[in-house]
Order: C-alpha cells, then sequence, then structure tokens
C-alpha cells in the first residue's frame, strides 16, 4: 500500500500566500480577542480571591488591577469581550446558513469593528 | 509500523463524530453567553475600583454573586474548548496534548479558585 511520506506532506498554503481582507482579519482577531481573554479571567479571578482573603490583600490586588496597567487589560478585556460577543454572534448567523454572501459577510466584519468599540465605550461612561 | 491500510486507519476520523460535539458544546455556551456577558458587565463593572468592604457587600448579594458564578463556569468552559482548536491548529504531537491538559487544568483552576472566593463572600 502506497504509504511512504506519512506524515510528511507540504501543507496547503496559509495566512502568508493570501491578501489580508476584511474576513480573515476579523475572524484572525475573534480568535485572537477570545484565547487573550484568559488573561483578564485571570486577572478578575484573583482580584475577587483577594477580595474574599482579607483586607490588606485586597489593598494589594487592588492596586494592582486600577494601576495603569491594570486598567489597561481591563479596558482590553472590555473591548475583546464585546468583540468576541459580535464575532461569536456572526458565527452563529453563518451557522444557520444565512450571512454568507461576501457582501454580507464584509458588512457584518464592520459592524462588529465599529460595534465593539461603541459598546466599549458604553460601558466605561454606564459603569 | 501499524499493521492497517491507510483507507482503514482513516475510518472513522471524520467531521461526523466527536468533531459535532465540540462544535454544539461551543454553540451553547456561546448563546448562553450572549445573556450573561452584558449581565456580568452590570453586576462586576461597577464595583471596579470600590473599597474592600463594597467589593464584599457586593458579592453577597444574589444577583452579581451569582452572575459572576455562572460567567466563570460558562465562560472557562467556552474558553477550555475554545483554545483547544487553537492549539489542534498550531501544535503537534506531545506539544498538543501537554498544551490542552495544562490548558484544561487552568481553566478549570481558575473556576474552581473563583467559585471558592465567591463563596466565601456570598455564605
Amino acid at each position: 500500500m502506497a504509504d511512504v511520506n506519512r506524515g510528511n506532506r507540504p501543507l496547503s498554503p496559509h495566512l502568508q500566500v493570501y491578501r489580508p481582507q476584511l474576513t480573515s482579519m476579523t475572524s484572525i482577531i475573534n480568535r485572537l480577542t477570545g484565547n487573550a481573554l484568559i488573561f483578564g479571567a485571570l486577572l478578575i479571578v484573583w482580584w475577587l480571591l483577594a477580595a474574599a482573603s482579607g483586607e490588606s490583600y485586597f489593598a494589594f490586588v487592588d492596586g494592582i488591577l486600577t494601576s495603569w496597567f491594570g486598567k489597561l487589560v481591563m479596558l482590553g478585556s472590555i473591548w475583546a469581550l464585546w468583540y468576541h460577543t459580535l464575532g461569536g454572534l456572526r458565527h452563529l448567523w453563518w451557522d444557520s446558513l444565512r450571512g454568507l454572501e461576501i457582501e454580507t459577510a464584509e458588512k457584518l466584519g464592520w459592524a462588529i469593528i465599529i460595534g465593539s468599540v461603541v459598546l466599549t465605550i458604553l460601558t466605561v461612561i454606564v459603569l | 509500523m501499524a499493521f492497517v491500510t491507510d483507507r482503514k486507519r482513516a475510518a472513522g476520523l471524520g467531521s461526523t463524530k466527536s468533531g459535532t460535539e465540540q462544535h454544539w458544546h461551543m454553540q451553547v455556551t456561546s448563546v448562553i453567553l450572549l445573556v450573561l456577558v452584558p449581565l456580568f458587565l452590570i453586576a462586576f463593572g461597577p464595583v471596579v475600583g470600590e473599597d474592600f468592604a463594597a467589593v464584599q457587600a457586593q458579592f453577597a448579594r444574589p444577583f452579581p454573586a451569582l452572575v459572576t458564578a455562572a460567567m466563570l463556569v460558562v465562560g472557562l468552559n467556552h474558553f477550555r474548548h475554545g483554545v483547544q482548536v487553537l492549539i489542534e491548529d498550531y501544535a503537534q504531537g506531545t506539544t498538543r496534548h501537554v498544551l490542552i491538559i495544562a490548558m484544561i487544568a487552568v481553566s478549570y483552576g481558575a473556576m474552581l479558585t473563583g467559585l471558592y472566593a465567591l463563596a466565601r463572600m456570598a455564605l
């Protein structure tokens, strides 16, 4: 049987051979935001543990969370959370076999980009 | 050297097996998270930057405690499966297995730590 070259086959063309498009870029950012949210999640869990532990330890962790760096991570996480939420909504819409035309998909891409920024600003202002 | 033909080796590994189960899991958790994300921001957002007593009082109330607990359980389960897709796309062999197991440990570790903290404040 033909069993030569098992597991050593050439890979199909990947990112480097394609011109960046709105659909591919929004998809890449969706993956990036979803996975990067673990950092915000771990920071919040640490902060919750500190809040349950005692006043002095809470002051220490809260100092990190409310420092300029902590605030940057939190702001980034709020945006990532909204972006990934809207990106997920788009995936659910696609899963229902709707919105797959290129024109519609690109419109949805812009909706995610603009929507995530607007919702982030709203979140920061309201909360 | 395995004594099976290439066809036999590939049989049953198509996307109709466990692949659909994982996709369904991501769909279920993402739909639930569509509801949980705004609720979590409402429960968690106002208390950031407040003092110790205010934070403890906030998570002693049922709504913020339950919404945050649900966010931890569903969110980190969603992450656990999502990050597995990421790892499977870029890592092979032993590295892949080690990373997937490590990320499952991180997900459940963070989930349990958060739930423990919430329980201490809420109960």
